[in-house]
């Protein structure tokens, strides 16, 4: 792998939503919770949906301890999931995994990722890709009313 | 003691790991406290039983067997000469620490603790040195109490006395800390365990790479450590016993080799050590082992402890000198451990960070969650040095850290 690589993980968005998470606080009168834990590396989250009657994703936001590419997946996850059916986020969660595990190439696959795409480089770092998928896990649990997930 | 020349440069080229290149970068392996390189005598000795020496051991009349049984023995008493033990048969060959301390737990607790009894650890345990004794504590209706330790990371001996009692009955601690570093004062602590008539079991997992340990001298009960850990192979491990109380202890694990005598109605169980070493052992595990043993003496721990105190004060230097970066583990003794956190940088993140610079170090909670927090830290960066380490591979990791604060600026 060349040098190359580390760039094209810490990308400027990355950086930046770190820094500056959106959505990053509790939700209350939330009607899904899930509670998102990596017992490996003790990343811990919170993620919090308001799903309407129409199945919609009309609040959602995260609390919790993490890296970089935790916070900034958990961030940007929010911010793309917002306004979203409950059928479009699972949808996007299928699409966010094949695209961390390195099965979607979002440069020749067909997908509605969006911004999302520039977690593309983390399959590169196989011990990296359960910090990005943490949030993915946590969301689609609470939406599944698990209470709680382990990425072990 | 006369003292040998320490040329690092030339250990270096004992241990092929350290040629190969990460990311086309030469590696710096600062991770020493998770497992060690082995210098090309293990591996040879590894080697030459597997390609020239394999039988079984303890079994056969012919040749192979009995060469094989030999070399088996002859690491079993390096050992004992490597910790100061008295006998061969208190050397007891385990997978690691971890099931050296499982089978005090299991057979010594199972056997000699009961209900209200008390067993002391300290905070900065591994977790392999807190769960089998969580669980011993469950099933028995013992309770377990924690010697707490201070912000500088060290054990507060008075807190510990405090919890000393006549219902102790095993005390459990670890020599030299995993995630802080720290050198615990054991000697007291032991003798202290046996005023009150306890049981001690010293962790020295990180102890026998880097100290010179005298099981006889310290006078502790078990002593627990594993070959990986002190330049041997990995899947390999002891547990050092005094031999009085091996002996009123039952088997861990029963089947071949433990038994003197097997019917249907009764088994009467063989001597020590095989009464506690069921089964097919770990031969090439065992014979690479007394290998590094022989090394690890060739250079000398006076010499290693020397040298690395030097590495760890220029290191300890070194890493302060980076603006907002906390030192976890200042103890005053301590082994040659750095672990660190930075404002706004993960853990995780700086060790993929430096890993682009060729530069392994551990990140994570070190399997110590309680020390994580105590420190009121997820996790923390370690730098673990040994011998073969150097101060220009320190610098590279500053450099690298400087690096990676650019990048989160």
């Amino acid at each position: 792998m060349t040098y190359d690589s580390r760039t094209e993980l810490y990308q400027q968005v990355i950086i930046e939503h770190n820094k500056k998470p959106r959505n990053c606080r509790k939700l209350d009168g939330a009607t899904h919770t899930a509670e998102g834990y990596n017992p490996l590396c003790g990343d811990h989250l919170v993620v919090y949906l308001l799903i309407d009657k129409n199945n919609a994703i009309s609040d959602i936001s995260f609390e919790g301890d993490g890296c970089a590419i935790s916070r900034a997946s958990s961030s940007m996850m929010t911010a793309a999931l917002k306004g979203k059916t409950v059928t479009e986020a699972k949808g996007l969660f299928q699409q966010f995994h094949k695209l961390i595990t390195g099965e979607l190439n979002p440069e020749k696959d067909k997908h509605t990722l969006g911004k999302l795409a520039v977690f593309s480089g983390i399959w590169h770092f196989p011990a990296r890709v359960k910090c990005a998928s943490l949030a993915w896990h946590t969301m689609n649990g609470a939406i599944e009313h698990k209470k709680s997930v382990s990425t072990e | 003691m006369t003292k040998t020349i320490f040329n690092v440069k030339k250990l270096r080229a004992d241990f092929p790991n350290l040629g190969v290149r990460i990311h086309g970068k030469p590696l710096v392996y600062l991770d020493n406290a998770a497992t060690t390189f082995k210098p090309q005598a293990v591996i040879d000795a590894v080697t030459e039983h597997y390609a020239s020496g394999t039988s079984n051991v303890h079994r056969g009349v012919h040749t192979l067997s009995q060469q094989a049984t030999n070399a088996f023995e002859r690491s079993r008493d390096k050992i004992r000469d490597f910790i100061r033990a008295e006998k061969s048969c208190e050397i007891i060959f385990t997978r690691g620490a971890t099931e050296a301390i499982n089978l005090v737990a299991d057979s010594y607790g199972g056997a000699f603790l009961n209900k209200g009894d008390e067993i002391i650890i300290s905070e900065m345990e591994h977790h392999s040195n807190i769960v089998p004794w969580q669980i011993l504590c469950a099933s028995k209706e013992c309770v377990l109490k924690v010697a707490p330790f201070n912000d500088q990371g060290e054990l507060i001996y008075e807190e510990f006395e405090k919890l000393l009692s006549p219902r102790t009955k095993l005390v459990a601690m670890v020599y030299v800390s995993n995630s802080l570093g720290t050198v615990n004062p054991v000697k007291d602590v032991i003798d202290a365990a046996h005023k009150k008539g306890a049981v001690i079991l010293i962790d020295g997992a990180q102890t026998v790479s880097h100290l010179a340990v005298d099981v006889k001298a310290l006078d502790c009960d078990f002593f627990a450590f594993s070959g990986h850990k002190v330049f041997g192979p990995s899947g390999i491990g002891v547990l050092y016993g005094k031999e009085k109380l091996l002996n009123r202890m039952p088997p861990y694990q029963c089947g071949g080799d433990m038994i003197a005598s097997v019917t249907f109605e009764k088994t009467a169980y063989t001597v020590l050590p095989y009464k506690f070493e069921a089964g097919t052992p770990n031969v090439a595990g065992v014979i690479g082992l007394g290998a590094a043993m022989d090394y690890v003496r060739s250079v000398g721990l006076d010499n290693i402890a020397e040298y690395e105190h030097e590495l760890l004060a220029y290191g300890t230097k070194a890493l302060s000198s980076i603006d907002g970066l906390r030192l976890i583990g200042t103890a005053e003794h301590k082994a040659s451990i750095l672990s660190f956190v930075l404002p706004n940088i993960h853990p995780h993140d700086l060790g993929t960070l430096v890993d682009e610079e060729g530069i392994a170090i551990r990140t994570g909670h070190h399997c110590t969650q309680p020390v994580m927090k105590h420190f009121g830290v997820p996790a923390t960066s370690r730098a673990s040095l040994t011998f073969y380490n150097t101060k220009e591979e320190i610098d590279k990791l500053v450099k690298a850290i400087l690096k990676a604060k650019e990048i989160f600026k």
